[in-house]
């Protein structure tokens, strides 16, 4: 019998399968970011913040941002759930790391579009 | 199936297996990661916003204990890669045995520490 707890997974494919295509995403993009400033023969302010002028960058970075929030949660939530047996202390984690979660994706904005 | 086995766990001598202590690393690293956050979004808030903030940053990068931090980092972020890569090799069946899972845990954990060290001389 499955005892289904609101704290408890969405017994489906969907996390699973977020958490795999935010990780090849997350991937990419490092790989990338990581080759680029290697290659660079100086690294300095102008060649750093002239990487993130453009639009295509910052969205991209945003997206990468956003996969990583995402990413943490699925992530956590699974420790949290083998760990944390409580209903009530899960839940108030839970909460909190979602919260947190959409405060740090706000932030990215506000550090990607207000340099 | 009998539903209550008694249990005589001897946990001093059971042993993690290597898949399973790349695993435990994958959580830890991870966890790191996420604790982390804060703070490499401030690093890059500060890298970004002005020269003056970008100056005091790599200031503060500077002092040894902000370095063994970075670079303990790096290492959470290259054990996370490495060993997610080859979560994502075992879901695409290329990992098909007992040998192959602890050849790969061996590869994750030297690929990773290796990497770090790799990195930690080029950025140092």
């Amino acid at each position: 019998m499955v005892s289904r707890v609101v704290t408890g997974a969405h017994y489906g494919l969907r996390d699973w399968l977020i958490q795999r295509v935010t990780a090849a995403l997350m991937a990419a993009y490092s790989v990338a970011l990581a080759g680029y400033l290697l290659l660079q023969p100086r690294l300095d302010y102008d060649v750093w913040t002239g990487l993130f002028s453009g639009q295509p960058m910052r969205t991209f970075t945003l997206l990468f941002l956003l996969s990583v929030f995402y990413h943490a949660w699925i992530g956590v939530r699974d420790i949290v759930m083998d760990y944390v047996k409580p209903a009530g202390v899960r839940l108030a984690i839970h909460v909190l790391v979602i919260l947190i979660s959409l405060l740090y994706a706000i932030w990215s904005v506000q550090i990607l579009w207000g340099m | 199936m009998d539903k209550e086995h008694p249990k005589h766990l001897a946990l001093h001598l059971i042993k993690l297996p290597l898949p399973g202590f790349v695993s435990i690393l994958h959580r830890i690293s991870g966890l790191l990661l996420f604790f982390a956050l804060p703070l490499l979004l401030l690093m890059l808030q500060y890298s970004l916003r002005s020269i003056e903030t970008y100056t005091q940053l790599m200031a503060m990068l500077a002092h040894p204990l902000a370095k063994l931090t970075l670079l303990g980092l790096l290492w959470a972020f290259l054990h996370h890669f490495c060993a997610g890569l080859r979560y994502l090799a075992i879901d695409l069946h290329y990992v098909r045995d007992l040998a192959q899972a602890r050849n790969s845990s061996k590869a994750v954990l030297a690929t990773s520490l290796l990497l770090t060290v790799l990195l930690g001389v080029m950025l140092w």
